[in-house]
């Protein structure tokens, strides 16, 4: 398939609240350079320990052992527009309160079964929020979409992007699509969690499947 | 001869360019082949061919910093980490957009026969007698037996994949083995096949890539990586399939960093003798001279240098005294589809990554359908199941949600519309005086849209396309609808039309300039009309066939 077609065809069968199509697609202006943002240990070791977990070390390896924690910062600084920028780092200090208020403590201190219960709480809120968000305009009509899409291109705001920022828990969506496109586009995620071969040698499409056997790290 | 003679001079170095190197050089003509850009070496640099997701910093992804770099290029998705080097720069190389017109430029030897969608089909009559049938621009002055033996000639070599159908609407060619469909696609296709009583088709996607191997080349090797270079030729390109057969001659001399400025013309002989080049790296001057000129630069600059050649003679060009120079342009649109889950499956998977989807052949105003538009479309798309870019219903994160995207998901299947475009005098390019690239040249200024025939084509594009998943038992439909900018196909067309008429056409049906008939223009630029197939295949055989009759006429004295 072609490339293009494939990249919109994903972002149209997924949803691209899941993986974070909107930034990999959408144009946008360069109002970051220079931002001064900086991640220091301590945040990378507080983003490796989210990611933990969102993706545990099982029978196969977790989010640490792909580093997530350092692809994030590379990420948010390097790819993300100026606004993305700070709703993510001020998520640190917000994921922190929100542990507060629950277990009267930082997120670092808590045990696993509470930082589980806590990203849960929180994962919940902002699937409910996205899902409302592309229900609503899946619910548009193909005229109003296609205005969208024209408008996005003259003002170069992203209809679906704009009220995904709206969601006080915005911070946590970005943190979670990094944790699932860090590991799973990593090395150990490709290739200890999922399935790679560099060189298949032949395409068979209807191969047989057993459940339980690993999918394939890319298509 | 001397250092800057040559029989031939071919400008460009992409597809047809590549075809028109190969074809002179086989026949015997000392050939320089002109490319603007830097040189890329087959295998040797395709420096990230081998690289995984992980080697790359973002993982493929883009930066700010390229999409500050990059103002036209990340409007869709050829903005990205792994061959950023291949697209050409929009700072040094800028247009002017009268309309919106995305374009996406490969400035390097191969252009973008490295980056091509490498899908290759036939044209038919229905497409050639098109415009004469419907009375819109002017007719083509040749039709499908004419062509189709110099299609089975590029296709012999270029090597396609494909399946024979039998179809009128999409002739078969000579074809190396068709690709597997998935189990899904082959189920939906049997379903719209039964449905549409045979009126409708799914095939695999027809594809330049070799499926067995052919000539010195390796068979692809399902690794989806062509458009980092292919260290095995497993698809067609410039460096790997027409540049080895034009060097083994002996005859061909590539010159990289050469941006042709002019064609020279000689109103006496009214031909032209040369072409004047200045050098991308040094900023100097150079002119080269040949019995034959080959323009190949790639659709809107083969215009732009037509549009600055013989201005002494005709203020607006050569090829201009036809007033249809730079007229006509004309792309596929796309962006509209559909795309759902499919049920049941779970016992079924793929091995391998394929390059390659289904294809729909037009159906529309064909064969008795008549809609209130004019031509048709078709579409590309396929069926996988989902990989770990999923959400999983009933699980949030943790160990279990981990294990869950580590095995497939459900299947989907999605397709997407290429639309035909109608030449309109509207959609032109024309020279911005006021403004220049990094070496001080005018720029193209773009005027382009869709228009009221391509705008009632969408809306069924995208119905047709939910009603064929719905029809096949693909659930949870959605469509797709997005705005369809021209440019955004990366196949532009027209602006340098073949005719029967100097009056009304730039070039003859033998690609020559009316005006100059030693200069051949078999790009994208000769197109008088669009089809909804992809372009490339038919410019490879337009060119081979030109290539032919330049050399006989060279050796008959008429040029």
């Amino acid at each position: 398939m072609e490339r293009r077609e494939l990249l919109k065809m994903i972002a149209l069968a997924t949803g691209s609240a899941v993986i974070g199509g909107e930034f990999l697609l959408s144009g946008c202006k360069n109002e970051n350079a220079g931002s001064g943002l900086t991640f220091s240990e301590d945040d990378i070791a507080f983003l490796d320990e989210l990611a933990e977990t969102i993706l545990p070390k099982t029978n196969t390896p977790g989010a640490k052992d792909a580093q997530v924690g350092k692809y994030m910062a590379v990420m948010v600084t390097d790819c993300y527009e100026a606004p993305d920028q700070q709703i993510f780092k001020a998520g640190i200090q917000k994921l922190n309160e929100e542990s507060k208020k629950m277990f009267d403590t930082n997120f670092l201190k808590l045990s696993l079964q509470q930082k589980t219960q806590l990203l849960i709480q929180i994962d919940s809120s902002c699937k409910a929020f996205n899902k409302k968000v592309d229900d609503e305009y899946d619910a548009l009509s193909a005229e109003e979409r296609h205005k969208l899409s024209l408008e996005e291109h003259t003002t170069n705001k992203n209809y679906k992007k704009e009220k995904l920022r709206q969601n006080p828990y915005r911070f946590y969506t970005m943190m979670k699509q990094l944790t699932l496109s860090g590991f799973f586009t990593s090395e150990v995620g490709a290739t200890k969690a999922l399935r790679y071969i560099a060189v298949p040698g032949k395409f068979d499409g209807c191969a047989p499947y057993t459940k339980g056997e690993k999918a394939w790290a890319t298509s | 001869m001397s250092d800057n003679v040559f029989d031939a001079i071919v400008i460009g170095s992409g597809i047809s360019g590549g075809w028109a190197a190969k074809e002179l050089t086989e026949r015997g003509l000392k050939v320089i082949m002109l490319e603007r850009g830097k040189d890329i070496e087959h295998i040797k640099d395709y420096v990230n061919a081998n690289k995984e997701a992980w080697d790359h910093p973002h993982r493929g992804g883009r930066t700010q910093q390229m999409i500050n770099d990059y103002p036209v290029l990340k409007r869709d998705y050829p903005l990205n980490e792994v061959n950023l080097d291949w697209w050409a720069s929009d700072k040094d190389s800028p247009y002017t957009e009268v309309k919106r017109f995305d374009w996406f430029r490969g400035y390097h030897v191969g252009g973008r026969s490295l980056l091509w969608g490498r899908q290759s089909y036939r044209w038919s009559d229905f497409d050639f007698e098109a415009n004469a049938k419907e009375g819109i621009g002017v007719d083509w002055p040749v039709r499908y037996a004419e062509i189709a033996p110099w299609y089975d000639y590029v296709e012999k070599f270029a090597g396609i994949s494909g399946s024979k159908e039998g179809l009128p609407q999409l002739p078969d060619g000579q074809f190396l083995k068709p690709m597997d469909m998935t189990c899904v696609e082959k189920d939906v296709a049997a379903r719209i096949k039964e449905h549409y009583k045979g009126a409708r088709h799914m095939i695999i996607g027809r594809t330049a890539h070799i499926t067995e191997p052919h000539a010195d080349r390796t068979e692809c090797q399902f690794r989806n990586k062509c458009w980092l270079g292919c260290p095995f030729g497993g698809y067609f390109s410039t460096q790997s399939s027409t540049l080895p057969a034009a060097r083994k001659t002996g005859n061909l001399t590539l010159r990289p960093w050469s941006i042709v400025t002019k064609i020279l013309y000689d109103k006496d002989t009214k031909k032209a003798t040369g072409v004047e080049v200045l050098d991308a790296e040094t900023n100097k001057t150079y002119e080269y001279k040949a019995k034959i000129i080959f323009l190949n630069a790639s659709t809107l600059n083969s215009a732009w240098i037509l549009m600055n050649s013989a201005t002494d003679i005709w203020p607006d060009g050569l090829g201009s005294s036809s007033n249809a120079l730079g007229k006509y342009l004309m792309d596929h649109h796309l962006g509209v589809g559909a795309s759902g889950e499919v049920d049941g499956y779970e016992d079924k998977y793929v091995f391998g990554r394929r390059a390659n989807g289904v294809y729909v052949p037009r159906y529309r105003n064909l064969f008795g359908d008549k809609r209130d538009y004019l031509r048709g479309f078709g579409y590309q798309g396929g069926g996988s199941r989902q990989g770990w870019g999923r959400e999983i219903a009933e699980l949030n994160i943790g160990g279990a949600f981990k294990d869950a995207l580590t095995e497939p998901g459900v299947w989907t299947m999605g397709i997407g519309g290429f639309g035909e475009m109608l030449p309109n005098a509207d959609n032109k390019v024309t020279l911005d005086k006021t403004k220049k690239d990094k070496w001080g040249l005018n720029v193209l200024s773009i005027d382009c849209e869709l228009k009221e025939n391509e705008l009632k084509m969408r809306k069924d594009m995208m119905n047709d396309a939910a009603e064929m998943l719905e029809i096949a038992g693909v659930k949870k439909i959605k469509t797709n609808n997005s705005d369809g900018t021209p440019g955004r196909g990366i196949h532009e067309m027209g602006t340098a039309r073949m005719g029967k008429d100097p009056k009304t056409s730039v070039l003859n049906k033998w690609n020559q300039v009316w005006d100059a008939q030693n200069v051949f223009v078999t790009d994208g630029s000769f197109m008088t009309s669009a089809s909804c197939v992809n372009p490339s295949l038919t410019y490879m055989a337009f060119t081979a066939r030109a290539a032919a009759y330049a050399v006989e006429e060279l050796k008959k004295g008429n040029l």
